[in-house]
């Protein structure tokens, strides 16, 4: 009975025949609709943030080093390849690839860097107009300001030792 | 410095289990590992590389760091996923304290989340010397400013009309 149950089930294994695939050694491209890694098109790129704005893992930093250039970092490191960054940009300047071998020794290789020019108003010198109390709490979090440590520094105008309270949001009350 | 099979022991300190399948996925005969002398392995003392999987939590970071130690000593250790590379989306919540490497020194970083397990297979063949890896990290820096730029010295006219005179570029 039993040497019967081993002549069927190599009946079975013959029939399958060889399904292993020849992966390394040829390509094996990703179907249609797979979110590779995200491509940063610089020359599209307008520095708007939307991109840092919204990733749920926060790995794309924005940083103004100096009044005209943005520096925007991608760091992949925590990506989940959602493509909520290349759904909002309003420019299409990220773009999710069909690329997924990014196995690597080193983590800072999947990283990916653009220093934009930020072209300001020849009267102000701003880029921008100054973002209103209501904006600038939304944007609280989504900026990395310490850049060594990737961390946010949270600023609270109204909270630091030894000044005085000013700027404080005035509260309507009946 | 392994002459010969990878036996792979495979460590989940708190991931959701995605990574898991793509590994076991990538261990089936389809994706034939064995072909590689990669073994799965039960016990981390009978291992010389460690699968990571998942962020490293508070309640599983010291039995991670344990399983560590016992592994024999040329070991080599896979960060697969999100989570094993840089955290995971969670990775400010409470009992995450953030990538494996911060228990464990990480020798290999498969990105993904969930990386596919040609991605996976795509790692150990890096590990091994079979392929080369392929990325790179990409900068751009834009040295020109793509717009002209105008200065107010080189106004020219009067009253309605006025015009610049030259637009230089940065």
């Amino acid at each position: 009975m039993s040497l019967l149950a081993k002549f069927q089930e190599m009946m079975v294994g013959l029939r399958a025949g060889r399904v292993t695939l020849p992966y390394p050694d040829q390509p094996a491209p990703a179907p249609a609709g797979f979110r590779g890694r995200p491509v940063f098109d610089a020359a599209r790129c307008i520095g708007c943030a939307a991109c840092a704005n919204n990733c749920p893992a926060r790995e794309i930093l924005v940083v103004d080093v100096c009044q005209e250039i943005r520096i925007l970092q991608y760091l992949g490191r925590r990506c989940t390849y959602c493509g909520r960054c290349a759904d909002l940009c309003p420019e299409k300047a990220i773009t999710m690839s069909r690329e997924f071998e990014t196995a690597t020794d080193r983590i800072g290789d999947i990283g990916q860097r653009l220093e934009l020019f930020m072209s300001t108003c020849q009267r102000c010198g701003r880029c921008f107009r100054e973002p209103s109390a209501l904006e600038r709490l939304q944007m609280k979090g989504y900026r990395f300001d310490d850049l060594e440590s990737e961390r946010w520094i949270f600023r609270s105008q109204s909270y630091l030792p030894g000044a005085a309270q000013t700027q404080d949001v005035p509260i309507e009350l009946d | 410095m392994f002459g010969r099979s990878l036996w792979v022991y495979h460590a989940n300190s708190g991931g959701c289990n995605g990574c898991d399948i793509e590994v076991l996925c990538a261990l089936t005969p389809y994706y034939d590992a064995e072909r590689f002398g990669i073994k799965l392995v039960g016990s981390p003392r009978h291992a010389d590389v460690m699968l990571c999987q998942g962020p490293a939590m508070r309640a599983t970071a010291g039995p991670l760091r344990r399983a560590y130690d016992a592994m024999p000593a040329p070991k080599l250790v896979f960060a697969i996923g999100s989570c094993a590379c840089g955290g995971g989306v969670w990775y400010d919540s409470y009992p995450v304290l953030g990538p494996v490497e911060k228990v464990v020194p990480v020798d290999y970083y498969i990105p993904g989340c969930p990386p596919r397990p040609e991605a996976i297979i795509y790692g150990v063949a890096v590990a091994l010397g079979l392929v080369d890896k392929k990325t790179a990290p990409v900068r751009f820096k834009q040295l020109e400013l793509p717009i002209p730029r105008y200065h107010p010295g080189d106004l020219a006219g009067e009253g309605e009309l006025v015009v610049y005179e030259k637009a230089d570029r940065v």
